[in-house]
């Protein structure tokens, strides 16, 4: 195993078992996207047909607001104590810390997209018209689209005044691209109505791009004072 | 007012493992560092003091890398490139930097994986060597303040560093405690590191540092080996 995913391995280990104590990010998220589903579902009363054409809008904006909780909670956690300078006064490489968070917050919003989804097929009443295990695909690619962004905004953000309202501002603007392909995909799935190909490969290119950039900055994010 | 003098030390020191050159830090029109230069020996323990503000902390967490400086050079254990050196050096602030949800050993282990460290006996040595019981399962958000500030400085000594750099470690501790941290602090000295230790408490370390060193607005305006600084010829009546 070598030094760089060592720190990986073990800044992933330190964050699953802080957020396993504390459940801060989870217990936060769930409420929220939980008061997302019930107040829209007394909000609207939607067929069957209507339920699949807006479930996909519906379901991925509740994700991102929550997965925004989770986000600002990733680096509030290094702050406290100034726990962050141990890690910025040793050797370990910044990519290696970047890749961890960005890990966790992955499983972090998919236990609760584990959790929601069949909450959201009770409540709107959804049974996927289209070939239900393509969610799969759409689900990793998309969540990952959000929290490889989100993880490097919220560092960006993490010194300033007001971080808790700076990672929206900075996050949502440029998932645009991503929480289209996301939403169109899945109501396509859910209505079965036409092939998911074009927004799995557009995707697949936010991911590619986004992980990239993020990768390459992240260092310079980490070092500035 | 501490007088603008440097007294001399009774021998030259060995080479320098740190040296400053006209050092400078600011933060926007804020001069913390206002030119430092300045050279240390090695194995030796300096006492800096200073009221607050007077850029003690900067210039410890600028020997850290967590600060670049403005202007001016840092060379540490010969080489200018802090991050090459960070291995050599540990650093302990003023906060614990250690995560409150853990026990110690689960902090100390995490640590110590940053600096490629993977044999938990590391880990227990230097919680023994701080006088704590590495078996503790409390969370360090559980530990009295005391405990903490030995349990941080554990973590500072994790990669046996050759230099280490202490931010107020006696802060909230009471005075047994400090009398302890301060014994082991000279055991280090005499072990041939060499500690740079941030202090409101001086008289704590009268009997073990080398040298006190006084900051004062971003400078250095006096060192030596007695507590008091000496007055200016001007200034003595």
């Amino acid at each position: 195993m070598s030094f760089r995913s060592g720190i990986t391995r073990a800044t992933l280990a330190k964050d699953i078992r802080l957020e396993w104590r504390s459940k801060d990010a989870i217990n936060s998220m769930l409420f929220f996207a939980l008061l997302v589903v019930v107040i829209f579902s007394f909000s609207f009363d939607p067929t069957a047909e209507d339920s699949r054409r807006i479930a996909g809008g519906l379901i991925w904006v509740a994700f991102l607001f929550a997965a925004v909780v989770a986000l600002n909670q990733t680096w509030a956690r290094e702050l406290r104590n100034q726990v962050l300078d141990a890690y910025r006064v040793s050797p370990a490489p910044p990519n290696s810390l970047f890749v961890a968070k960005a890990l966790g917050n992955f499983i972090f919003v998919g236990v609760l997209e584990g959790f929601m989804t069949p909450l959201f097929a009770v409540f709107y009443n959804l049974r996927p018209l289209g070939p239900g295990w393509e969610l799969i695909p759409v689900a990793l690619l998309g969540t990952w689209a959000l929290v490889v962004n989100g993880t490097f905004f919220a560092a960006m953000s993490l010194r300033t005044r007001s971080r808790e309202i700076m990672l929206p501002l900075l996050l949502f603007p440029i998932s645009i691209p991503a929480l289209l392909a996301m939403v169109r995909a899945t109501s396509a799935i859910l209505s079965g109505e036409e092939s998911i190909g074009f927004w799995i490969a557009l995707l697949v290119a936010y991911d590619v791009v986004f992980t990239m950039a993020s990768l390459f900055l992240f260092e310079t994010v980490f070092e500035a004072e | 007012m501490f007088p603008v003098i440097v007294s001399e030390l009774s021998s030259p020191p060995p080479s320098a493992i740190v040296a400053l050159s006209n050092l400078v830090k600011q933060f926007g029109r804020f001069a913390a560092l206002r030119g430092i230069t300045a050279e240390f020996a090695p194995g030796r323990l300096y006492a800096l003091l200073g009221d607050n503000g007077a850029g003690k902390t900067t210039l410890l967490r600028t020997l850290a890398g967590l600060t670049r400086p403005t202007r001016g050079a840092i060379s540490l254990l010969g080489t200018t490139d802090v991050r090459a050196a960070c291995r050599e050096v540990g650093y302990m602030a003023h906060p614990s930097m250690l995560y409150d949800e853990m026990s110690g050993m689960e902090n100390l282990r995490y640590f110590a994986r940053l600096y490629g460290i993977e044999d938990d006996a590391v880990c227990s040595e230097v919680i023994r060597a701080v006088k704590l019981d590495p078996s503790l399962e409390r969370s360090v958000g559980q530990y009295s303040q005391g405990m903490r500030q030995r349990m941080s400085l554990a973590r500072a000594l994790l990669n046996d560093p050759k230099i280490l750099l202490l931010d107020e470690p006696f802060s909230n501790v009471d005075l047994g405690s400090a009398r302890d941290m301060v014994g082991l602090l000279a055991e280090m000295r005499n072990a041939g590191k060499t500690l740079f230790v941030v202090t409101h408490q001086a008289a704590l370390l009268e009997k073990v540092a080398d040298e006190f060193v006084w900051i004062e607005a971003g400078k250095i305006v006096a060192r030596g080996r007695e507590l008091e600084p000496r007055q200016p010829p001007a200034e003595a009546e």
